[in-house]
């Protein structure tokens, strides 16, 4: 079973593919549009805005329309630097301005409520109809509130804030951080895994204990984890005895972390071991993919997307390339990044395929840059290729920043943290 | 194993015949010019250099702190990735992703961003 399988061996079976396939079959094939090819994308976020850039910059004689709800797209990357007050919220705020002008992608601001995977079509809240040849779905995340009694989308929006799709829930808060009594604990309860941003909880303990300790000496953090062990643990662990020594308290769910019930009233979170209050109390709930993947029969039982990973076209309804966390990416993490890696390989893959030639191997990258401090990052980053278990790490490439980094270079991640911020946003929104 | 990876293609493939409406393997058959595109670039290439982006800028046109490289030369480029990879430049992450390419990768990459500066000073 463990044939050995080179790169080269597999570029070999792409031509091969080309050259001795049964490709003279070709039922149903879908009228197309006045000979113009039109893809749809669903979500303007990390995943849908890379994907629609990146099909006009490679072939501008494909029609794109990308439909997103909001104007304004917040970022949850940096938006914990929002709440420790490194940055302000017009700071993650991107728009859809320059897919618009610069790479003519058409923007429809609504949302798409269903999806008829037979008809290739899309029906939209605002009773609009589009037909695809493609489409491309990266709806991110829908939260399963039910997992945790007591908790609800209500309570969310008042008491106790999941803080993990950005804008009016990472303002709430960091207005509850501020408005914080001193000597009262802030209350984290990441999920188990997979979820979207594996560090995303432990970088908010830092930036919030890095905002205590200035603000609000009497108080600390204590995280209630589902979870044995964390992203990139031993790095945040040593950040943290350096920078907020006892200032942050990780329970892992064996050792009374797990979160059984939640009060919001009462502001307390039942555990194994007994009840917490907080004076603030972020719940991230369980994640599965977003509504629209699970409502068009794009889930398996896990709740996400299985996906083809040449080209991230769904192995359940041809045509629909799921992309970003909602879709199953082997070793990729639910990043940002990732997601914008996984857009810009199914541009290139759905060009390829509407040109009627053979797409190419792909090649994927994710850097996960983490804030310990404001001038103490950290980072893990791979690089990631195709192999018949899936997409796999490449072993020998990536990894974290060494245990024995020195103070030097923990600066420079921190910079390179800001810069990659500029550049990524830039390589989708700008 | 190879068969998985076999039917992964031909699933893509296939779908990509339908839609065509076209043998996607005949010569002479109606493949679109790309109106963006005047010549061909190697797909593996701008397949690999799209990663680079990320970090660097859309075609290496950084606005951040991060190197900006649009307009450098393939074998520039070539001879960074390579010193990257082979732990002869220091850095924070280069190291950690030149070593996920091979050395034919590495000069892939180097030749498609290599060929966007020339393509777009003509
Ligand atoms: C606190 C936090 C910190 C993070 N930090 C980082 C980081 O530093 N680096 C990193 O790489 N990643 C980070 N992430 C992860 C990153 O935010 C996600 O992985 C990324 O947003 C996933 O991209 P996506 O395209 O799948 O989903 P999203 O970016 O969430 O985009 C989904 C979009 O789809 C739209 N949508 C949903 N349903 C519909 C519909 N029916 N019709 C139309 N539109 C729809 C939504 O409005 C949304 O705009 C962080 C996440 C969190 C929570």
């Amino acid at each position: 079973m463990s044939q050995k399988f080179t790169r080269r061996d597999f570029s070999k079976l792409f031509i091969a593919g080309a050259a001795g396939s049964t490709l003279g079959v070709f039922g149903g094939a879908t009228p197309l549009l006045a000979n113009q090819k039109r893809v749809v994308v669903i979500g303007g976020g990390f995943g849908g805005a890379s994907a629609a850039k990146y099909i006009r910059k490679l072939d501008s004689s494909i029609s794109v329309t990308l439909v997103e709800p909001a104007a304004t797209f917040y970022t949850c990357p940096f938006s914990n630097w929002v709440m420790g007050g490194l940055k302000e919220i017009n700071d993650i705020a991107q728009t859809y301005d320059v897919l618009k002008s610069a790479y003519g992608v058409e923007v429809i601001h609504d949302e798409a409520v269903e999806i008829d995977a037979a008809n290739h079509s899309v029906k939209l809240k605002g009773g609009k109809e589009l037909k695809y040849d493609r489409l491309v779905a990266s709806p991110g995340i829908d939260f399963n509130y039910d997992a945790i009694e007591g908790y609800s989308e209500a309570a969310a929006n008042s008491q106790m804030p999941h803080g993990y799709k950005a804008g009016p829930q990472t303002e709430l808060l960091t207005k509850q951080l501020q408005e914080m009594k001193d000597g009262d604990n802030v209350v984290i309860c990441p999920p188990g895994n997979p979820f979207r941003c594996p560090p995303g909880p432990y970088e908010r303990a830092s930036l919030i204990a890095n905002y205590l300790k200035k603000n609000k000496p009497g108080s600390k953090v204590i995280i209630l984890d589902a979870k044995e062990k964390f992203s990139k643990q031993g790095l945040f662990t040593k950040g943290w005895k350096k920078l907020y020594p006892g200032l942050i308290d990780w329970r892992a769910g064996s050792a009374g972390g797990k979160v059984t019930a939640v009060d919001p009233s009462a502001m307390t979170v039942q555990t194994s071991s007994g009840a917490v209050k907080g004076g603030v109390v972020n719940v991230i709930p369980p994640q599965r993919a977003g509504k629209i993947a699970a409502e068009a029969g794009l889930t398996d039982a896990s709740g996400w997307c299985p996906v083809n990973p040449i080209t991230f076209e769904s192995t359940i309804h041809p045509g629909i390339h799921v992309i970003g966390d909602a879709c199953i990416a082997g070793a990729m993490p639910k990043s940002g990044f990732a997601a914008s890696s996984q857009g810009k390989v199914t541009a290139a893959s759905i060009v390829r395929l509407l040109q009627g030639k053979v797409p190419a191997p792909p090649s994927l990258v994710n850097t996960c840059y983490s804030l310990v401090g404001p001038g103490y990052g950290i980072s893990v980053a791979a690089v990631y290729k195709l192999t018949s278990d899936g997409i796999v790490s490449i072993k020998g490439a990536g990894g974290l920043t060494p245990m024995d980094a020195d103070d030097d270079q923990l600066s420079e991640e921190a910079t390179y943290a800001r810069g990659w911020y500029n550049n990524v946003a830039q390589d989708i929104w700008g | 194993m190879v068969k998985k990876i076999t039917s992964w293609l031909s699933v893509g493939l296939i779908s990509a015949a339908a839609l065509s409406g076209c043998n996607a393997n005949t010569p002479g058959g109606q493949e679109t010019t790309p109106q963006g595109t005047a010549e061909e670039v190697d797909p593996r290439g701008q397949i690999l250099a799209l990663s680079c982006a990320s970090c660097h800028g859309t075609d290496g046109k950084s606005v951040g702190i991060m190197p900006g490289f649009y307009g450098k030369s393939a074998s520039y480029l070539k001879n960074a990735l390579m010193e990257f990879k082979n732990d002869g430049r220091y850095s924070t992450v280069m190291g950690r992703h030149a070593k996920g390419y091979t050395d034919e990768e590495i000069t892939l990459i180097a030749e498609y961003f290599g060929g966007l500066s020339q393509q777009n000073s003509k």
